[in-house]
This record gives structure tokens, sequence and C-alpha cells, in this order.
């Protein structure tokens, strides 16, 4: 557990806690990446502005964070590209099929109490799981 | 033009929650699925936060009953488990789990992550694209109405 920040893991979690309650109050929307870029695709009239928007933010934070004096975390990712290429087709298909990930049905979905938001979430944590568990300790990757 | 303002506010205390808690970073997420490797239980404390927060937004979003700013909420209301569903978070996990990358971090660390995230977040907007075009006569089979499947888009 040498690599545990629960302190920055929980203040980081109130943010984005925050976020998604303000999107619920103000817009009246369910604050979940998937659904949002994926309205993009193809984008659906009317409802366009306020998912570039909401992405835009996504795209500002970074440099929003080292404006006010944050630095920066690491973006440590040492994986082939056909897996990146795989992983990525699966996650946008995937979430798609499945109407949500980690924040719209993680965060929100069960923040709701919603049965459906909570089977996916023990879902993909299981399969996420079993995965790591597969490529790290069984397969050696 | 509120709707877009308060859109644009929402994304970025959402990447500044992603970037505070690390969880841009893949390894930091693999650190937290690999439960026998040398475990990271950081994961769970995002989750715990934001979950909380989220739940007392939706309290008062209901009590409320209108949004601040839009006519009417736009919460899922379906209630069944279908294989969609479970398929489709299955499929989700696995990819998850080969990277460490899920949507909204893969997003943020965009501009200022390695290649790969950019390679990772094209070939999630293929698989976006792919799952547009694939025939509607196997995935929505179960989702006949267009207007279930709005509500649905969590």
């Amino acid at each position: 557990m040498e690599n545990f920040t629960p302190v920055s893991a929980l203040i980081g979690g109130l943010l984005i806690g925050t976020s998604t309650a303000l999107f619920l109050v103000l817009n009246g929307r369910i604050a979940g990446i998937s659904g949002i870029l994926g309205g993009l695709i193809p984008p659906e009239r009317g409802q366009v502005g306020w998912r570039v928007a909401f992405l835009a933010g996504m795209f500002i934070a970074p440099l929003a964070y080292v404006a006010f004096g944050g630095v920066l975390p690491a973006v440590v990712l040492e994986v082939p590209l056909p897996v990146l290429a795989l992983a990525g087709l699966i996650v946008g298909f995937g979430t798609r099929l499945g109407a949500g990930c980690t924040s719209g049905h993680g965060v929100c979905g069960v923040g709701r109490g919603s049965p459906r938001s909570l089977a996916a979430t023990a879902v993909f944590m299981v399969t996420a799981i079993a995965t790591v568990f597969i490529t790290h300790h069984v397969i050696g990757v | 033009m509120s709707l877009i303002l308060s859109a644009f506010v929402c994304g970025l205390l959402f990447g500044l929650g992603l970037i505070v808690s690390q969880m841009v970073n893949p390894a930091k997420v693999l650190g937290f699925l690999d439960i026998v490797g040398h475990w990271d239980p950081s994961l769970a404390f995002v989750m715990g936060g934001a979950v909380a927060v989220s739940a007392l937004g939706t309290l008062i979003a209901r009590r409320r009953g209108v949004p601040v700013l839009a006519p009417r909420l736009e919460i899922p209301t379906r209630r069944d488990l279908d294989a969609r569903l479970i398929g489709g978070a299955a499929l989700f996990g696995i990819g998850w789990g080969l990277v460490g990358l899920c949507p909204g971090p893969a997003l943020t660390a965009i501009i200022f992550g390695p290649w790969q995230v950019v390679a990772f977040v094209s070939a999630m907007v293929a698989g976006m694209a792919l799952f547009q075009a694939v025939p509607s006569n196997w995935a929505r089979m179960t989702m006949p109405r267009r207007s279930a499947e709005v509500l649905d888009d969590a």
C-alpha cells in the first residue's frame, strides 16, 4: 500500500461528486462521460453545445490546474499500440452498449441507487479486476 | 447560454477532480484493480467521495423537481437488467483493465499525457462510432424505442 493517497483521493472524489451534483441540479442531466461524448457520435441536433462545453472544461482542467500552481500527476502508460487500440475499441463500444462508464454508472447511478448502475458497476469492476489478474499474474505482461 | 457555461464549469470540476485524485494516471488505477499486487485503495476513496456528493445532488435535484437552468430532469428511469447492460459493462471492464484508462481520465489526460492516450481515445471514439454503425437488429434489439435509449444514456 506504499502508493496509497487517501487525502488527495478523497478531495478529488469530492470535486467529481460536486461536478455531477451541480450538473444534475443545474442542467438536469447525468454527468456520464461516455454518454456525453457518445452523444456527439453522430451529433444530435440541439444537443451539441453543452456536450462540447463539458468536454472543453475537461480539456482545460489540466491548464487551469497548472495556472493555479498545481503540479500535474504523471501519466504512466506503457502498453503496446495493438493493446491500446483493442482496449480503446472495447471501452468505446462497451460503454455505449452498456449505456455508461465509471462516471455515469459508477458515480451518478450508484449515487442514486439505480439497480441497473449498481449491476453494471459490479460487472465492470469484476471484469476489470479479472483482466488485470490475468494480464499481470497469469500471462505476465 | 447559461446551460453551456454550467456544463463547462462542471466539466472543469470533473477534470480537476480526476487530476487531484491522480485518476488520470493509469498506473494508479491499475494499482487499485490489481488486488493481489501492491494494492492501492485510493480509487475506492475517490469513488466514495464522489458517490456521496452525487447522492446529495440527486436528493436536492429530486426535491426541487425541476433543474435550475433546464425545463426538466433527465434521470434514467429503467430498473430492469438486460443482456445489453451486462454485456456492455463486462466489455468496458475488460478494456479498462487492459490499459487502466476509462473515458473521463482519458479525455482529461489527452493534452498532457503521452501519445498513448491519444491512441486510446482515437480507438475509443472509433468504438463508439462502430456501435452506431452496427445494424440495429442485434445491438438495439432490446431497445425498441429511441426515447428509452436517450433516457438510459448515462
